[in-house]
C-alpha cells in the first residue's frame, strides 16, 4: 500500500488550491487524483471571461484561471494522477482508486481533503413529463459538446431553470449560431449571477420568463416542442397559461448537488440543505483529518471564493498532519429566517488565527434588508444589504475580538432581519 | 428462405428464437426498430410473478408460475441478473382478507409454492418501513425480479451466435402466401420464411389481420414509472403489491436488481401504439398511492421516469396458437403482465407447436451458455487488477455514478448484436442510468461509440431513427 501524507480527491479548483497552501504549509507528500483526462476540473469547458476577479484582479476565462493553478502545481512538483477515479474512501483514510495503468490503487493518507466538486440535477429530480426522446441535455453537458469537441447538440433551444451554467449557455448557443427561445424559471427570481442575466440574456435579447415552468415536452425521435405555463406561488401550473415552444433542444439547468457518494459511504455526515459535509472553522469534516472544499462542500457563485475556502483547507490539512487537532466543535452556527445554511457549520474559536469567513446563501430574494449575527442572544453584527439574492453567495467575517468578546458562547445564530 | 421468421424482438420473440435454435431451423428475427427489446421488454415493472393473479383456466394462469420456476436456470445459463427476492400482497382493510385468501387459493391451484398469509405484526417484521395501516398480506416467497432487457439482450445474444440470424430497422408493411410460403415485406427488403411467429407486441394485432381474418385487436394499455436513487433501493427488500384492482395490479414498489428503488404503474388506454410520453397527472397518482404501501417513500430520490405500453388483449388472456385460417402462421400475442414472468413457458409452448408443425431435428451443437459483459462495479480488487492487466480500459470509469469502465462500454460495441446507440451501451451496461442520468457520461459515450463504428459523433443517435444527438459543427448548423 502506498502511503502519503495527503491525498486530495479531485483535481478542479478546489483540489488545485487546497494542494498548493498544504504544500506552501510545508507538507511536501502529496497526491492529487483527478478522474478526467486533465486537471482543472469544470473549469476547462468554461471558456468564458469573468473568472479570477477577486483573486487575480483580472478578467480571465475558466481555462486561463485553471492555467494559473495547474502550473503552481507543476512549480511546486505536487504530484498528481489523472484518468484516476477513487472507488472508496475508509475511516482509517484508506482510500482505494483505480486507472489503466496502475490497475487498482490502494493509498493510505494522513489526511485526505474532499474536492469532487458537484454535478447537475437531472430531469428525474424535477420529474419533467412527456417524452423521452433525444434533444434533452443538462446544460453542462451541452456546454462540454459545443466548447470541448466542437459540436452543436440543437438549433432552437428552450433552457428551463436560470442557473449560471444555463445563462451562460444561453449565450454561448447563440454565438455558435442557434437561437434560444426562451430561459425558463420556476422561481419568481433567477438562481444566477445579476452579471450573468444582463451579459448573457438581456444583450441578446433572450427572453427569461420567471414563475414559469416546462410542462410538457413534445417529440417522437428527437425533441419537436415544449409546452410552458406560468405557476402559482406553490409553483404549480396555472391552468390556461400554457403556450408552446416548438425546438429541438431542452436544455436543464435546475440546480447543482455537492457529489459526495464517496463522503457518504465513508459515513461522513452531510447537510440535509446542501448535501455536502458539515465541517467546522477548519473545513474539517466530522471524520478526523477529512477535510473538504469548493463544490463538493456547497456550490458556489464564484470559482474566486472556492479558491479562498480551499487554501484554508489546505492550511489546516497541513497543520493536522504535524500534529494538530481539531477536535471540539464548541459552537454550532444556526442558519435561520431566510439563511438556508452556513459554512462552515462549526466553530471553535482556539482554531482560530485572526477571522474566518462564514458563507452563506439565503433563500428568498430581499430588498433593504440586514444580515445579523447573534452570539448567544447578542447581536453583534447587523448589516444593511441592498439586495440579496438565493442566487448569489454571501459572507460575514468572525473575528477573533468576537469570539473572544463572546468567550463561553454556544451558538451562534445568522438571519435576514427587517430592523 | 428462413424456416421460421420470429416478428417482433423483444422478450418474448428473443425466448422463442433462443428456443428454436435448438433445432436444425434457420431462424430469423425481425424488428422495425435499431436494438432488441425497444418496445415493452424495456420498460415494466421488471418482476417475475409468483403466478397468483390469473385465473386457473386462463393461458397467464396456466403459464405464470410455469415460467417462474424456469428462470433461476434461465438467468444462470444466460447470466442475467435474477433475484428471488419474494413478494408481498398488502391488505389495507378487514373486510378485504377474504380476497387475499381468494388470492391465495387461486394461486394454490395455479401450482404456486409456499403462498401464506401474514398478519401485520409478522408483515412488520418482514419489512419494517410498510404502511401502519397495513391489517395482513399474501406472502410469494417465489416472486422475483430481473432486468428485463438485460434478460432480452442475454437471449438475443444467445440466440444469435447459434445461428438466429437479427435484422433491425424493419418494419412489416405487408405479408403474403405465395403456395406454402410466407413473404414478408419489410421497409428494406423481402423476407420468405415457411412459418411466422407473431411476437409483435402491441402491434401483433396488426400483424396477425394481415394474414388471418380472425380479427383481434391489441390495446396499448400505458404505465408510468418512478425510478429512485440506489439510496432509497433498501427501503423494502420485496416487492410490494396492494391487492389487485379492475385496471391492474394497483401500484407496486420494489428493489429492482441493480438496487435502486422502482415505483408504478398506472393503467392509461391509449389509441397510439407509440405514446410513452409520461404525464405530470400520472406520476402524481403513482406517487400518491405508492406512499399508501410505503408511507416515507423518498420522493425528492427519483432520478427518472418513464413508461411503457402493455399489449392488452380484448380477450384480457394470451393469444398463443396456430391461428385457424393461416396455417404455419403462430400467434404469441396479447402478451402482457405477467408476461415477462411466462415468457420461458410461453417460448415452450410454441417450441411444441413449431416441433410438431416441422418437425425438426435437434440441433447437438446448440450452446446454452452466454457470459455476460463483466461488471466492474459487481467485482473485487482481485477481479479489477486482473482484468485490467488484462484491457487497461477497464481501469478507466467512463460512468461515475454506476462505475463503468470503457471496457465494458467497448465490449457492449462489439458482441453479438452489439450496442449502436447510446441507449443501447446504457441498457447493456448501465452507463447513463445513475444518479446523473448520462450528464457526465453521455458527451465520451458518443466519442466511443463514434470511434468503435467508425463514424461521425453527429451519426450516433440516442435510439435510432431520428434520435441523433448532435446537429452539427459549431457555428454550421
Amino acid at each position: 500500500m502506498q502511503q502519503y501524507d495527503l491525498v486530495i480527491i479531485g483535481g478542479g479548483p478546489a483540489g488545485l488550491a487546497a494542494a498548493i497552501s498544504a504544500k506552501d504549509s510545508g507538507i511536501d507528500n502529496i497526491l492529487i487524483l483527478e478522474r478526467d483526462d486533465s486537471l482543472g476540473g469544470i473549469l476547462n469547458q468554461c471558456i468564458h471571461n469573468g473568472f479570477g476577479l477577486h483573486t487575480f484582479k483580472e478578467e480571465l476565462t475558466g481555462p486561463e484561471y485553471a492555467q494559473k493553478f495547474i502550473d503552481m502545481v507543476e512549480e511546486k512538483r505536487i504530484t498528481y494522477k489523472l484518468k484516476t477515479m477513487v472507488l472508496s474512501l475508509t475511516k482509517d483514510k484508506i482510500i482505494t482508486a483505480v486507472n489503466g495503468e496502475d490497475g487498482i490503487l490502494e493509498i493510505k493518507a494522513k489526511a485526505v481533503i474532499l474536492a469532487m466538486g458537484c454535478r447537475e440535477r437531472p430531469r428525474g429530480a424535477i420529474n419533467i413529463p412527456g417524452s423521452r426522446c433525444a434533444g434533452i441535455y443538462t446544460a453542462g453537458a451541452a456546454q462540454k459538446f459545443v466548447n470541448i469537441d466542437g459540436y452543436m447538440p440543437g438549433k432552437e433551444v428552450v433552457i428551463l431553470g436560470s442557473g449560471d451554467i444555463g445563462l451562460i449557455m444561453a449565450r454561448r448557443m447563440t454565438l455558435e449560431g442557434a437561437k434560444v427561445k426562451a430561459v425558463v424559471e420556476v422561481m419568481p427570481y433567477s438562481g444566477g449571477l445579476k452579471r450573468n442575466i444582463v451579459q448573457c440574456l438581456d444583450d441578446f435579447c433572450i427572453p427569461l420568463k420567471l414563475s414559469h415552468t416546462v410542462i410538457d415536452v413534445k417529440g417522437k425521435d428527437r425533441v419537436e416542442g415544449v409546452v410552458i405555463a406560468m405557476v402559482d406561488e406553490n409553483r404549480r401550473p396555472i391552468e390556461g397559461t400554457e403556450e408552446y415552444i416548438t425546438c429541438d433542444t431542452l436544455l436543464l439547468s435546475v440546480g447543482l448537488v455537492p457529489e459526495n457518494e464517496l463522503s457518504r459511504n465513508a459515513e461522513i455526515s452531510l447537510s440535509p440543505v446542501t448535501g455536502g459535509p458539515m465541517v467546522n472553522e477548519s473545513m474539517q469534516t466530522n471524520m478526523e483529518g477529512v477535510f473538504a472544499c469548493g463544490n463538493v462542500l456547497h456550490v458556489h457563485d464564484l470559482v474566486d471564493y472556492v479558491t479562498l475556502e480551499s487554501y484554508n483547507a489546505g492550511i489546516n490539512a497541513a497543520k493536522y498532519i504535524k500534529g494538530k487537532e481539531f477536535k471540539e466543535n464548541k459552537i454550532e452556527i444556526m442558519a435561520v429566517e431566510g439563511v438556508r445554511y452556513t459554512v462552515p457549520k462549526y466553530v471553535n474559536p482556539e482554531n482560530i488565527d485572526k477571522s474566518i469567513d462564514v458563507r452563506f446563501r439565503v433563500g428568498d430574494v430581499y430588498k433593504d434588508k440586514y444580515i445579523s449575527v447573534y452570539f448567544d442572544e447578542n447581536r453583534e453584527i447587523h448589516s444593511k444589504k441592498r439586495v440579496l439574492a438565493p442566487g448569489e453567495m454571501e459572507t460575514v467575517k468572525l473575528t477573533k475580538a468576537m469570539f473572544e468578546k463572546y468567550d463561553g458562547c454556544k451558538t451562534i445564530t445568522i438571519k435576514v432581519e427587517g430592523e | 428462405m428462413f424456416d421460421i421468421t420470429v416478428i417482433g424482438a423483444g422478450v418474448i420473440g428473443c425466448s422463442i428464437a433462443r428456443e428454436l435454435c435448438k433445432y436444425k431451423l434457420k431462424v430469423c428475427v425481425i424488428d422495425k426498430a435499431s436494438d432488441v427489446a425497444d418496445g415493452t421488454s424495456k420498460a415494466n415493472s421488471a418482476i417475475i410473478h409468483a403466478g397468483f393473479d390469473a385465473k386457473p383456466n386462463t393461458l397467464k394462469g396456466r403459464l405464470n408460475a410455469k415460467g417462474n420456476a424456469m428462470f433461476d436456470k434461465l438467468a444462470v445459463e444466460l447470466d442475467f441478473p435474477f433475484n428471488r427476492i419474494g413478494s408481498l400482497v398488502l391488505c389495507f382493510d378487514e373486510g378485504d382478507v377474504e380476497k387475499l385468501i381468494e388470492l391465495k387459493a387461486q394461486g394454490d391451484k395455479n401450482g404456486v409454492q409456499g403462498l401464506e398469509i401474514v398478519d401485520k405484526k409478522r408483515l412488520k417484521e418482514i419489512e419494517p418501513n410498510i404502511s401502519e395501516d397495513v391489517v395482513a398480506a399474501l406472502y410469494a416467497p417465489t416472486g422475483g425480479i430481473v432486468c428485463p432487457y438485460e434478460m432480452t439482450i442475454a437471449l438475443a445474444e444467445n440466440a444469435a451466435v447459434n445461428g438466429a440470424e437479427f435484422k433491425f430497422n424493419s418494419e412489416v408493411k405487408a405479408i403474403k402466401k405465395v403456395e406454402d410460403i410466407y413473404i414478408i415485406s419489410t421497409d428494406n427488403e423481402e423476407i420468405e420464411t415457411k412459418l411466422i411467429i407473431n411476437a409483435a407486441g402491441v402491434y401483433a394485432d396488426e400483424i396477425n389481420n394481415m394474414v388471418s381474418n380472425n380479427k383481434i385487436h391489441i390495446i396499448p394499455r400505458r404505465g408510468e414509472y418512478c425510478l429512485l436513487d440506489k439510496a432509497a433501493g433498501k427501503i423494502v427488500s420485496k416487492t410490494i403489491f396492494q391487492l389487485p384492482t379492475k385496471l391492474g395490479k394497483g401500484i407496486l414498489v420494489t428493489p429492482t436488481v441493480d438496487g435502486n428503488l422502482l415505483i408504478g404503474p398506472n393503467a392509461v388506454d391509449l389509441e397510439d401504439k407509440e405514446d410513452i410520453t409520461t404525464t405530470r397527472e400520472g406520476l402524481e397518482d403513482i406517487i400518491k398511492k405508492a406512499k399508501l404501501s410505503v408511507s416515507d417513500i423518498p420522493v425528492n430520490q427519483i432520478i427518472t421516469s418513464f413508461s411503457g405500453l402493455r399489449a392488452h388483449s380484448l380477450q384480457d388472456d394470451f393469444i398463443i396458437g396456430e391461428t385457424a385460417d393461416a396455417e404455419n402462421f403462430i400467434n404469441a400475442a396479447g402478451i402482457e403482465s405477467p408476461g415477462l414472468s411466462s415468457a420461458p413457458a410461453i417460448a415452450a409452448m410454441v417450441e411444441e407447436i413449431v416441433v410438431k408443425k416441422l418437425k425438426p431435428e435437434e440441433n447437438y451443437e446448440f450452446n446454452p451458455i452466454r457470459k455476460g459483459i463483466p461488471k466492474f462495479r459487481e467485482m473485487n480488487n482481485e477481479e479489477r487488477k486482473e482484468i485490467i492487466a488484462k484491457d487497461s480500459a477497464y481501469g478507466k470509469i467512463v460512468c461515475r455514478c454506476e462505475t463503468v469502465t470503457e471496457g465494458e462500454i467497448v465490449e457492449a460495441i462489439r458482441r453479438p448484436l452489439g450496442a449502436k446507440t447510446l441507449d443501447g451501451v446504457k441498457r447493456r451496461t448501465r452507463a447513463g442510468m445513475g444518479r446523473c442520468q448520462s450528464g457526465f457520461c453521455s458527451t465520451k459515450i458518443v466519442d466511443i461509440l463514434a470511434r468503435e463504428l467508425k463514424v461521425s459523433p453527429m451519426e450516433i443517435t440516442k435510439f435510432g431513427r431520428e434520435s441523433r444527438l448532435l446537429v452539427g459543427k459549431n457555428k454550421n448548423i
